[in-house]
């Protein structure tokens, strides 16, 4: 299979995540899209990887996973501290930031 | 057999991400995360990296999913309203969304890297295998690799100072 086809693949996936983040309200399932986001970023690093020969971006993606893991932990923390809390779990009632 | 492993995977990995989008309950959408996170390690393989797949199964589909399982399970699904405060933003999304998708289509056909047309050099068998990627992560990415298991460990502070329990809270 020619590269393209991978990143082809790539950036319909970082495109499905994009929109569910601009379409769903539920903070858990916006942790899911970013996810996607970062997993089709981390299928274009390992395919850009094969296409060079070399395995640098694989090293990427493994970082990038640490990352992600990361992100998820805080996130689901912040979450759970949302219900400790009694806030709605809904990104529109939760914009006491916005300026 | 190798376009057919791919277009099975694809396939699999695109109707996961629908899927994560298109369901209600915030359950099934992590059991659809698992469907795709299994077919983009089947796509991993596919592209000799058989040390990202691994972890991919492991860290990911293992792990992180089981975090959100338990949080889904802890906070309960629903509580999404089904009501708009934007209401154009049912119709703006997906253009946004197709219109990013045009722009990346149009940088993927016009860019100038003859070997994105290629199926990549022929590697052997120890390409992208843990031995290579310790060696790595060990020689050359050392910094990042430590970085890296620094973050970790401040997110996992991080995430207790944020979900744990205070006094006041309780009484």
């Amino acid at each position: 299979m020619n590269i393209t086809w991978y990143i082809v693949l790539s950036s319909l996936l970082f495109v499905t995540g994009v929109l569910g983040i601009l379409l769903r309200r539920s903070p858990m399932v916006i942790l899911l899209c970013l996810e996607l986001m970062l997993n089709a970023g981390n299928l274009a690093l390992v395919a850009f990887s094969r296409m060079v020969g070399n395995e640098q971006g694989q090293v990427f993606a493994v970082i990038v996973m640490v990352i992600a893991a990361c992100e998820v932990v805080v996130g689901l923390g912040l979450i759970v501290a949302i219900f400790r809390r009694r806030l709605p779990l809904n990104v529109d009632d939760l914009r006491e930031l916005r300026g | 057999m190798e376009a057919v492993v791919f277009f099975v995977a694809a396939i699999g990995a695109l109707g996961g991400a629908i899927g994560v989008i298109a369901m209600r309950n915030p359950f099934y959408s992590v059991l659809f995360l698992i469907v795709h996170l299994f077919s983009l390690a089947a796509l991993f393989l596919l592209l000799t990296a058989a040390f990202v797949a691994a972890a991919q199964v492991v860290v990911y589909a293992g792990a992180v999913m089981v975090l959100y399982v338990f949080v889904v399970a802890y906070v309960g699904g629903g509580g999404e309203s089904a009501w708009e405060p934007i209401p154009a933003q049912r119709f703006l999304a997906p253009l946004l969304a197709i219109a990013l998708f045009v722009e990346l289509s149009i940088a993927v056909l016009g860019s100038a890297l003859k070997a994105l047309e290629t199926h990549g050099p022929d590697v052997n068998n120890a390409f992208g295998d843990p031995a290579a990627i310790g060696r790595l992560l060990l020689e050359k990415f050392l910094l990042p690799f430590e970085a890296s298991s620094i973050l970790l460990l401040l997110a996992a502070v991080g995430a207790i100072v944020l979900a744990a329990r205070r006094r006041q809270e309780i009484s």
